[in-house]
Formats: C-alpha cells, structure tokens, sequence
C-alpha cells in the first residue's frame, strides 16, 4: 500500500495519471450513480470510474466470492451491516487520516454502525430506518388525533382501532421479518449481545419486556399472524383499512404515493416509531462507500469517495434517486426536511440505535424471528422463547469465542 | 454375466485370465493402462479428488474466518452433519427435494415417452420439425425461459390463469403460494427436459422391429396391449437408464427456483441444492455445505441402487 502510494506520488502533480477505478454499485443506486461520474472525471483528470451495477440480491455473495477469488473491485457500495463481515476477512481500508472529515455531519448510530474497534471501515453514503406508516383517518375514527409515542398509547390506539372494526387489524408484522421485533428490542436500551459480543443477550428482562409487547400484539389480535408472501398487496390492504400501523423504511413512501388510490392519499402519514416510555429508537440502515485495501488505487479511491460524500453531490443524487443523503447538511440542501413524508426520519436517524456489528449478526436476526413466530403461532412463551433464541445465538457466536480465546479477533 | 460365454467371449477374455507368459501381460497391460489413462485421470480430477476433499472439508468447519486465515480452520469431526439433521431447514429442503423428485421423475418421463411414441407412430407427418420442436426447450437458456414462464405463471396476466378463468376455475397464485409453487415449478422444468429424454426414446423405439407389431396385431393386441408388451419390454434398459438419469437430475433441481422464486413463498421451493448454495455461498459455511452435498450424494447413490435392485426383481436381464 505504502509502495503504491509512493509510487502515485511520484507521478507529481495530479498523483492519479490513468488509473482506472472499478466501482461496484447496487441497484437503484448502482443504475443511476454512473450520471455523477461525469463532473468527477472533469475535477479528477486522469481518473476513469467504470460502475459496475449490481442487483441487492447477488451483492453480498459476489463481494465475499471476489474477496476468495481476489478480484475486489477498488470501491463498492456496501450494506452497513455488512461492514463488520468484511472488516473481519480483512478486506477493507480504515479510513486514512486525510478523510477524517467525511465523518462529521454525518447520523451518529449510522457512523457507529461502520465503525469496528473504534476504527472507521466505510463511509456512509446514504441511510434509512424504519417509521410508522399510519392511516390518519382511521386514527382520528379511533379517537387520536396525533400518533402515539409509547408502548402504552401505541397498544391503547389499536384496541380502540380493532373494536371500531373487529374484522380489521391494527398493524401489519409479518411473522417472517425481523425488522419489527429487532426495532423493539433496541429501543429498550439493553445490548442485544453480551461478552464482548459473544452470547446472546435476549433472556434480559429487558428484551423479555419487548417479545412480550411484540407477542401481545398478535394475541390481541391486533396483529394478524400470517407472512409477507401472504399478504399479496399491502397497497390494497392498507388502502382498504385492513390495517392502519405499518413499520418501513424510505423506499415505501414513494409505493404509497404511486400506488394508494387517490381518495385514499390524504389520509396517510408518517411518524417516528414509539417507543417504551417515549419517541423510541429503530435500527440505521443504508449503504456505505468501502475502499479495499487490495486497491492499488488508494488515493484516487478516496478522491471518489470524498466526491460522493460531499452534501451538494448527496443533494443531487437525492433527487436523482430518493435514497436519502448520509450527509445532515444534504437533507436541508436537498429540501428533504421539506417533505412532510420524509422529515420525521430526520429525528428517527437521530434516535437510531446501531445493532451489533459481528458476522454473524445476519444469522442471528434470522433464528431470532424464527423462533418469535413459533412463539406467536403458540410454541413457546416469552421466557422459553428467550431462551431458545439465545440458545441459537450462542451456537452462532460459538466460532468467534473461539476466535476471541484464541486472540484471533476482536 | 455369470453365465458360460459364447464363443465369440472366450476369444477376447483368455488372455485375461493370467494364465500366458508373464512378458506378454506386461506388454498388453502396460498398453491396456494406457488405453483407460484418460478416462482414469479424468474420473480421479474430476470426481474422486473433490468427493474426497468435499468429505475431508465436511468435517472441518470452514467458514468466513477461515477463509481469511486458515489458521482459523477447526476440524470439528461430525459436528457439521449433527447440526444439519436438527435444522429445520434441511429437513424443508430434503422434503421438497423429494417432492420435486416424486411427482417429477414419471411425470417427465411419461411426457417424454408419450411424445417419443406420437411421433413414431408412422401416422405422424414432417416428424424432423415436431422433433426440433420439442426437443427446443432443452437447448434455450434456462434464465431466458424462466422469464417466460414468469409471464405464463403470472396471476393477473398469465395466459395459464386466463385459461383457467375462461372455462371458470379460479385463478391461480402460482409462484406466490407454497402449495403451489412447487407444481408450478414443476411444469417448467418437465416441459424444459422432456425433449432430452424424448430423443434418447425416439432412438430406441425406431430399433423395435416392425415384424414384432405385426405379429402382435395378428395375435389381436390393440394399441395399448401393443404397448404394453412389444413396447415397454423392448424399451426397459432405456427406460431404467433414463429414470436413474432423471432422478439425480430431479435431486439435483436448483436453477429453476433459484431463477423463478429463489426459495419461496415460505421456503417452499428451497430444495437441497440451493440449500447448500445457500450455507456455502450465501453464509460461506463451507464446512456445512459440503456435509450438504455428501449427504445429497449419499441420497442420489442409495435411490440408484434402489432402482437397480428393482429393475432386477422385475426380472430385466439387461444389467
């Protein structure tokens, strides 16, 4: 790295004579990200990006089979719950000493998430989390005027909601997603994950309190028990009432605009998640900027980043795509703060709550969900339920504490 | 076998037998070896050396940390094979692989078959075209047809649902409900392979001679008592052959729902295969995926010589 620097130096001037930069980018984003590589090849002579776009679907498994088959591309777009995954193979460059500032003006819990042992791996480049996605009106029929902020309220508007319309539900969580149990249990303040990241920590009183909000839901009735492939419209649904809370993310507001039939679109909005005693706290999401440290590039490829990173491009490819900008100063640029829609997730980002960041995060979520629909469907109950998920979260982990007695990883 | 040669036999396994000078063994069995060589070296490139280090990897547990040092490997012993009987998933897998293996297998090769006896029978007129067009489902790409038949299987605007609805049946969520997808996919792929199977039928019934349907016309046999006993007997090795071929074919179903559901609705369609794509390249639990793929072996292997013992006991001579 040190030699290919010295070497880009030596070239003088503009240290980036003909390198060529490999970019992989993913969908949206990937199809559109080749529109703002114009203005960096002009500010940046001598540099040529080539975007690879990728679908979401295939990203993840193309990065990992790149990395074993050393053909990483110089930067990539990344899933912010992958950095930790590819941190641990080794494949990314920390972010060096000259770009410390493109982590200012940034969402804390988004900058948390890409950061492994106190060093940052990715930069973020635009971010999501989940709201609430509610029917105003049927709200108001309810007897609420204003969305709910706790746990409390939350449970009493539904009651209200399913006694006016017993054949409805109040809210849609679909037994296959993790996103909603997951978005509870962070808001309850307690790690998710103890021992240095090793054991499971969901038989904690604390993520008890939250299967059992989560379970009550569905006991209730407020919540019906069925899957996502179930559910064969949720525009239709929701359109017709059939349930008035939602939990998503961004990309939803734009489906709602486009596809809830107009006599229904005045009668939706969004709102900050409740939480246990208060405005609660959901999961970052989005993308990051990786650079490799296979790149013989380095130097161009932070130049690329940096240019991603600065607000007005972020304000652009706002427009350009709807993803929302990492960069705060980008929101107002980018008039997002003006969009009753979006605004609320300003203060969602900021109340975001970074979840665990080892390799084995993924998996767990996943066995964590299977087990809270078994307990939904009658399996179990709140504290066999803990147990269980812990039980897979540690034969999960059990590779890394291994890892970790070893001295192998951090 | 076992029986006593015929002549033409005894000429070609004399020398075999160890008996002439020790000179001229060595002579033929150096350039004997030399012969197989070839094929030799290709089934211990190709087949053995990766079941044995796909048996070897089984037992370790490899994985994303290993694949960034391997001072991270662990050899775990069976740990690999326990874990799998007790996910729930596997077992999933293992029954929709089955599924897809049971109603597939005779549906392909009654589809094959019937198409391989239309188009034999003397009746049929400008057979070459009849047989580009069945046989061209095999040859196109996989991903371009799956497109296809999303469109055909689509519940608003597939042409399967609108023939439904025309003569008044309901219209069918085929890739979206887990009862259904499994059928769905499996017309895709039986109208995707039965051409394949039908050539090498097609092959087989033109050796039937005609004077043994002549003779059984004359004995009165209609055409399915024709079938039954001049056809089918006439036609067991092939049929043997092409069963085992379609089994392991059907064991090892996995572009088919990668392409057109990749594994739903519900894990529906996960089968071992994509399974075990997904431990080894989606999780990168290569230890994992490879106990995966013995135990598919192990499967494919066991039904083989089942079908063969029952070709046996059915008192075909042809092995």
């Amino acid at each position: 790295m040190a030699g290919a620097g010295a070497m880009l130096a030596g070239c003088g001037g503009r240290a980036f004579a003909g390198s060529t930069l490999r970019f992989w980018a993913m969908g949206n984003e990937g199809a559109n990200v080749p529109q703002l590589m114009a203005a960096f090849e002009a500010a940046n002579p001598g540099i040529r990006v080539e975007v690879q776009p990728l679908p979401w679907t295939a990203a993840h498994q193309k990065l990992l089979t790149a990395y074993a088959g050393d053909s990483l591309p110089d930067v990539a777009q990344v899933g912010n719950t992958w950095v930790s995954e590819l941190t641990a193979i080794g494949a990314l460059s920390p972010t060096p000493a000259f770009a410390a500032d493109l982590l200012t003006d940034q969402f804390p819990a988004v900058l948390e998430t890409n950061q492994i042992a106190g060093r940052a791996m990715a930069t973020p480049w635009y971010v999501d989390t989940r709201l609430v996605f509610h029917r105003t009106d049927l709200l108001a029929q309810a007897g609420f005027d204003a969305p709910p902020t706790t746990w409390d309220d939350w449970k009493r508007s539904m009651q209200a909601i399913k006694r006016r319309n017993p054949d409805a539900f109040a809210i849609l969580m679909p037994v296959n997603e993790f996103e909603q149990l997951l978005t509870f249990g962070l808001q309850t303040g307690e790690p998710l994950l103890r021992d240095q990241d090793t054991r499971g920590n969901f038989s904690s009183p604390a993520f008890q309190t939250a299967l059992a909000f989560y379970k009550s839901l569905f006991d209730e009735g407020l919540a019906p028990v069925s899957s996502s492939t179930q559910i064969s419209n949720v525009w239709t649904e929701f359109s017709r009432g059939f349930f008035t809370y939602y939990i998503s993310g961004p990309w939803t507001v734009n489906d709602m605009k486009t596809r809830l039939p107009a006599e229904v679109q005045p009668h939706w909005a969004t709102a900050g998640v409740p939480g246990p005693t208060g405005p609660g706290g959901s999961a970052p999401g989005g993308s990051s900027l990786a650079v490799f440290n296979s790149s013989p590039h380095q130097d161009a490829a932070w130049a690329l980043v940096r240019y991603l990173s600065q607000p007005s491009v972020q304000a652009r490819f706002n427009a350009i795509t709807g993803s929302l900008p990492a960069r705060e100063s980008a929101w107002t640029a980018a008039r997002v703060t003006d969009d009753p829609y979006l605004q609320p997730f300003q203060a969602q980002l900021s109340r975001a709550v970074a979840v665990p960041k080892v390799p084995e995060w993924e998996r767990i979520v996943t066995e964590m969900q299977i087990v809270a629909e078994r307990m939904v469907r009658g399996e179990f109950n709140v504290p066999q339920a803990a147990a269980e998920i812990d039980r897979r979260a540690d034969r999960l982990l059990e590779k890394r504490r291994w890892m970790i007695e070893q001295g192998r990883a951090a | 076998m076992t029986d006593v040669p015929a002549e033409s036999d005894t000429l070609i396994a004399k020398p075999m037998r160890g008996h002439t000078p020790r000179r001229g063994i060595g002579r033929r069995e150096r350039a004997a070896w030399g012969f197989v060589a070839p094929a030799l070296i290709a089934i211990a490139v190709f087949f053995v050396i990766p079941v044995v280090s796909a048996l070897l990897l089984s037992l370790t547990d490899f994985d994303i940390y290993a694949l960034a040092d391997l001072g991270n490997l662990r050899f775990v012993g069976l740990q690999n094979y326990e874990r799998l009987f007790g996910n729930p998933l596997f077992w999933t897998a293992m029954r929709n692989t089955v599924w897809f293996a049971v109603l597939g297998v005779p549906l392909a090769i009654a589809a094959s078959l019937a198409a391989a006896v239309l188009l034999n029978a003397r009746t049929v007129r400008w057979r070459p075209i009849w047989r580009v067009v069945f046989f061209a489902p095999y040859v196109t790409t996989l991903v371009a047809t799956a497109v296809l038949w999303n469109y055909l299987l689509n519940t608003r605007y597939g042409v399967i649902n609108w023939a439904l609805t025309s003569i008044g049946l309901p219209a069918v969520d085929w890739l979206g409900d887990p009862s259904t997808s499994i059928p769905a996919i499996l017309m895709f792929v039986v109208w995707k392979i039965f051409g394949y199977n039908m050539l090498i039928f097609l092959a087989v019934l033109q050796t039937v001679p005609d004077d043994l349907y002549e003779a059984a016309r004359i004995d009165g046999a209609g055409p399915w008592k024709q079938f039954r006993h001049v056809t089918l007997p006439a036609i067991s090795p092939t049929l043997l052959l092409v069963s085992i071929i379609s089994v392991a074919s059907f064991f090892q179903l996995f572009a088919e729902p990668y392409v057109m559901t990749q594994g739903g609705p519900a894990q529906s369609t996960v089968t071992v295969l994509y399974f075990m794509y997904e431990e080894g390249f989606k999780w990168w639990n290569l230890g994992s995926a490879s106990a995966v793929a013995f135990i598919l072996f192990l499967c494919i292997f066991a039904v083989t010589l089942i079908q063969l013992w029952v070709s046996r006991r059915l008192g075909g001579d042809h092995t």
